[in-house]
């Protein structure tokens, strides 16, 4: 039998996992320390552990770090990383250095099953769920690990169609004796599946971004299939109970298509719709895929709608196109190739 | 683990009703029915649940919106939470359902329906509605015993009734999937609205393939499972 992989456990269940080979307890924070803060990759080197405990530990886990198994790096600067997955497939992770931000875009599903018109790793379908090791690692395990300074999710997946594992990955990354990071650095990024956003505005302390894309229902349900299931308007009530004026924030993605959702109506229905929720709006350029039927928006048109989002008192951004040569931007993560039928 | 009331609060809400029907009608694919307590457009969906621990899934109504019974199709998940505890429902037990919602909704105007699996539901529900005149429907599955309601759509819908198998063949069937089946179409209509209703991979590949044979996007409209 495949042994277990520590790497990606919380520390109530390294306890768990200390207790059951009768371990100290204090071993659990020590192993944790291992996994989480030093520069080690097999339990033999977790060396504050007597050599019996290593022993007994190394009999049914493993340390589980995934080494990714191919990077390319974009001109500028971005680089995407390829990480194998336990059930043989990849997934893609981007690494986005700005000034002195290092950002990394994480996966939290291997394809996706949310069929947006838009989306490049759409068009894989679903591959499996990554479970919160695997999560995690697409940050421990790349040579930038500990420069990071802010961490999205962003990349392939819908983050709320995995939520036990992105919640479990986000306490690893924020705990004490996890990474220690400030939840305030990490931003998750739904297409608002209500369920998980109300069980994440519950249990978790990150920031949120929500993928709006037009305020127009009968416009969104042909780009994003979800809209069916679970209209804006539900997602903005739920959002709407949540006091988002101090630390925490919610910002909506809103990719800007020409001639489809650039026009002053979509300004006007924005203010309407948003109004009463303290947020902001990142616009972003689309990058276009095969087989697609949108456009991207000219330049012009771009600020004009941004400029038009701000009269009406929206604060809002126009998010960089990054590693768009090496298909890391928005929207182009895909390991479509190497999905096997 | 919080309860599901508390992810729900802002949610549709929840009433309690009766099952007066749960039949197996393939291997691991049950028909669950209780009375029809409100109109809905076929199409619509509601959530259901049985009980507010875990919340509720979505699921597709299953049956005409001027029958007596308001019906959902589902297959059992060995893994999941919620349909091996439908599958063991019995006449008499409760189940938690909302109002029916949703805008995957048809109309008499021309349209092609293309489904795979238990995504046929919605297309039922609109031709137990009588919704089907001027419309084709295409549905794909792995296993012949998967052609749910085969034959009343084949009775009524004659030539517009399309049933694609990809891993048995039959004489009423194309031996394939759906979008195999799309691909060797070279007269698709471009003027209609199509419908998809499936798993993420079909409904992707389906538009897509649609999108290259010059439908436009605008007249696409998918609800997926999952």
């Amino acid at each position: 039998m495949a042994k277990e992989a520590l790497f990606g456990k919380t520390l109530e269940e390294l306890q768990g996992i200390c207790a059951e080979l009768a371990l100290p307890k204090f071993a659990a924070k020590q192993v944790a320390d291992w996994l989480y803060k030093k520069h080690v990759s097999s339990i033999e080197e977790m060396t504050n552990l007597s050599k019996k405990a290593r022993e007994v530990l190394d009999e049914k886990y493993t340390f589980g770090l995934i080494e990714s198994t191919r990077v390319q790096e974009s001109v500028d600067g971005t680089k995407k990383y390829l990480f194998p997955t336990s059930n043989g497939k990849f997934v893609e992770t981007a690494m986005i250095p700005d000034k002195d931000r290092k950002t990394v875009c994480v996966s939290s599903q291997i394809g996706c099953k949310m069929g947006c018109l838009f989306c490049m790793t759409g068009k894989q379908g679903f591959q499996g769920q990554l479970t919160a090791g695997e999560i995690v690692n697409q940050i421990r395990n790349i040579p930038e690990w500990e420069e990071v300074t802010n961490i999205v999710y962003m990349g392939m997946g819908e983050p709320f169609d995995n939520l036990d594992e992105v919640l479990k990955s986000t306490q690893i990354m924020t705990s004490e004796w996890g990474f220690a990071m400030s939840p305030r650095r990490i931003t998750v990024s739904s297409i608002g599946i209500v369920p998980g956003l109300v069980r994440f505005l519950n249990e978790s302390e990150c920031h949120l971004a929500i993928s709006l894309h037009t305020p127009f229902h009968e416009e969104r349900q042909k780009l994003m299939p979800v809209e069916i299931a679970y209209p804006l308007d539900e997602v903005l009530d739920e959002i709407r109970n949540w006091d988002f004026g101090r630390q925490r924030r919610v910002s909506f993605e809103y990719i800007v298509f020409h001639g489809l959702n650039d026009t002053p109506a979509h300004v006007r229905e924005m203010a309407k719709l948003l109004d009463g929720i303290k947020c902001r709006i990142n616009l972003i350029r689309f990058h276009p895929i095969p087989d697609t039927p949108l456009k991207a928006t000219d330049e012009a048109t771009l600020v004009e709608f941004k400029e038009g989002l701000e009269k009406k008192g929206i604060t809002t951004t126009i998010r960089a196109s990054r590693g768009q040569d090496i298909y890391a931007a928005c929207g182009l993560l895909s390991t479509k190739a190497l999905v096997k039928n | 683990m919080a309860k599901a009331e508390e992810y729900i609060k802002k949610d549709h809400k929840l009433y309690e009703d009766t099952v007066v029907g749960n039949v197996e009608i393939s291997p691991g694919v049950f028909l669950l029915s209780v009375k029809r307590r409100k109109d809905f457009l076929p199409g619509q969906v509601v959530k259901l649940a049985v009980d507010r621990v875990q919340p509720p899934r979505i699921y597709s109504i299953c049956s005409g919106n001027h029958e007596e019974e308001l019906r959902v199709l589902f297959n059992i998940k060995e893994d999941g939470y919620l349909t091996p505890k439908l599958a063991s429902l019995i006449p008499g037990d409760k189940v938690l359902l909302t109002e029916p919602y949703g805008s995957f909704i048809g109309s008499q105007k021309p349209a092609w329906w293309i489904a795979t699996g238990t995504g046929i539901a919605p297309f039922y529900s609109m031709f137990q509605s009588g919704l089907s005149d001027n419309k084709m429907l295409i549905h794909g599955v792995s296993y012949l015993n998967q052609f749910y309601f085969e034959d009343e759509l084949d009775w009524a819908m004659g030539k517009n009734y399309q049933r694609c198998c990809s891993r048995e063949k039959s004489c009423d069937a194309f031996p394939g999937r759906v979008t195999d089946f799309l691909k060797g179409k070279s007269d698709l209509p471009t003027d209609v609205q199509y419908f998809l209703c499936g798993k993420a991979i079909m409904v992707v590949e389906v538009r897509d393939l649609l999108i290259n044979k010059g439908v436009p996007y605008e007249n696409i409209i998918a609800e997926i499972y999952f």
